[in-house]
């Protein structure tokens, strides 16, 4: 547990840092998250307790966005003067994002299957 | 309020990081007991009720939000680390990926660009300023990552961060039903679509679904937050919302 959180936390403290440094556009965690992906790459598993530390983390990640989510209390006015623009954006541009990203990737598969068997099809010829 | 013992133990708990740090403990635990009995149903939203919950028992006690948060961030602290954790699951998905790929990317390309776009646009039709237009622009987007993109382009972080939440709440109460209607079947395209809208909220929903899905999720949450942090400058730039 101590050794899997810790090799996160320096994940992202890496992250960070280097985002300072070079005034990347990406978050430092995110840098962080690709950093660890590298490292598991390089070698080439999962301890167990890492494995069991993250799967900890994110077996609980709705409660992390409690807080950030309170904050609603701050933008009262704002939200009432905008309501209308704000809730559009939220409900619509959401289920239509969700549509429009669905049927790409089922797009995307039939395509690349009727591709192949082309392929495939003309192979045998 | 007059000096009964009760005022002074509030006054010197509610002085503490404790009381409120164990009351956002206290609210989520109710929320998913609720979200359990409710048989899961989506529109139980485990965050929902816990924020307004929360929301309630900080209005009832004229606490300020930043008393609130100075106890809450122990908990916010912890999305750093469990976007470094999402490496994980990514990891673990590594040869079903290689097949799918292509299919995968074009979908994120597309849903990242759709997810900023629509937000965008709708804002502006319906009169949203420039900041909250701004702020709403990386809403599909896992909140560190969001508050961070944000801040740079110049939106309210602390905005975005409710707006990415009530993204991952929506996504997560009409997500299903949206796919059923669609006859999306397949749980990897599925995973692909609740992760690239609704970020972490949506892949708590889709793990409830199915393993399956649930890693899908992670996966798409991951690389669109990835995508996002790097292409929604230059949408942004083109559109005219930051100075160039």
């Amino acid at each position: 547990m101590l050794h899997a959180l810790t090799l996160i936390l320096l994940c992202q403290l890496a992250g960070e840092t280097v985002v300072l440094l070079t005034g990347l556009p990406v978050p430092g965690p995110v840098l962080g998250m690709l950093l660890l992906l590298g490292w598991l790459f390089l070698r080439g598993g999962i301890s167990e307790e890492v494995g069991r530390t993250a799967d900890t983390l994110l077996a609980h990640f709705s409660l992390l966005f409690v807080p950030a989510g309170v904050g609603v209390m701050l933008h009262w006015e704002r939200l009432q003067g905008q309501w209308p623009a704000i809730a559009a954006a939220l409900l619509l541009g959401t289920l239509l994002t969700l549509a429009v990203t669905a049927l790409t990737m089922a797009g995307a598969q039939r395509l690349l299957a009727t591709v192949q068997r082309r392929r495939r099809g003309a192979a045998g010829d | 309020m007059t000096d009964t013992p009760f005022t002074e133990i509030w006054v010197y708990l509610s002085a503490s990081p404790l009381l409120w740090l164990s009351a956002t403990l206290v609210c989520y635990l109710a929320a998913d007991r609720l979200y359990r009995l409710g048989r899961g149903s989506p529109l139980l939203n485990p965050v929902a009720v816990a924020v307004a919950l929360l929301i309630g028992i900080l209005t009832l006690t004229g606490t300020p939000y930043a008393v609130y948060f100075d106890g809450a961030q122990f908990v916010h602290f912890l999305l750093g680390p469990a976007t470094v954790a999402l490496a994980i699951p990514l990891y673990r998905q590594r040869e079903r990926l290689g097949a799918l790929a292509v299919p995968i990317g074009a979908a994120l390309l597309v849903g990242v660009l759709t997810a900023s776009l629509s937000a965008i646009g709708l804002a502006a039709w319906l009169g949203a300023d420039t900041a909250t237009q701004i702020s709403l622009a990386p809403k599909s987007v896992t909140a560190p990552v969001a508050m961070g993109i944000s801040e740079k382009l110049g939106g309210i972080p602390s905005l975005t961060a409710v707006l990415v939440v009530s993204t991952g709440i929506v996504g997560a109460v009409f997500g299903t039903g949206v796919l059923r209607l669609l006859r999306i079947r397949d749980d990897a395209v599925k995973g692909v679509a609740m992760g690239v809208t609704s970020h972490g909220i949506g892949t708590a929903r889709a793990f409830q679904v199915s393993p399956t899905m649930g890693a899908f999720s992670g996966l798409a949450m991951a690389l669109s937050a990835f995508l996002t942090a790097a292409l929604l400058p230059s949408v942004l730039d083109w559109l005219g919302l930051v100075g160039g």
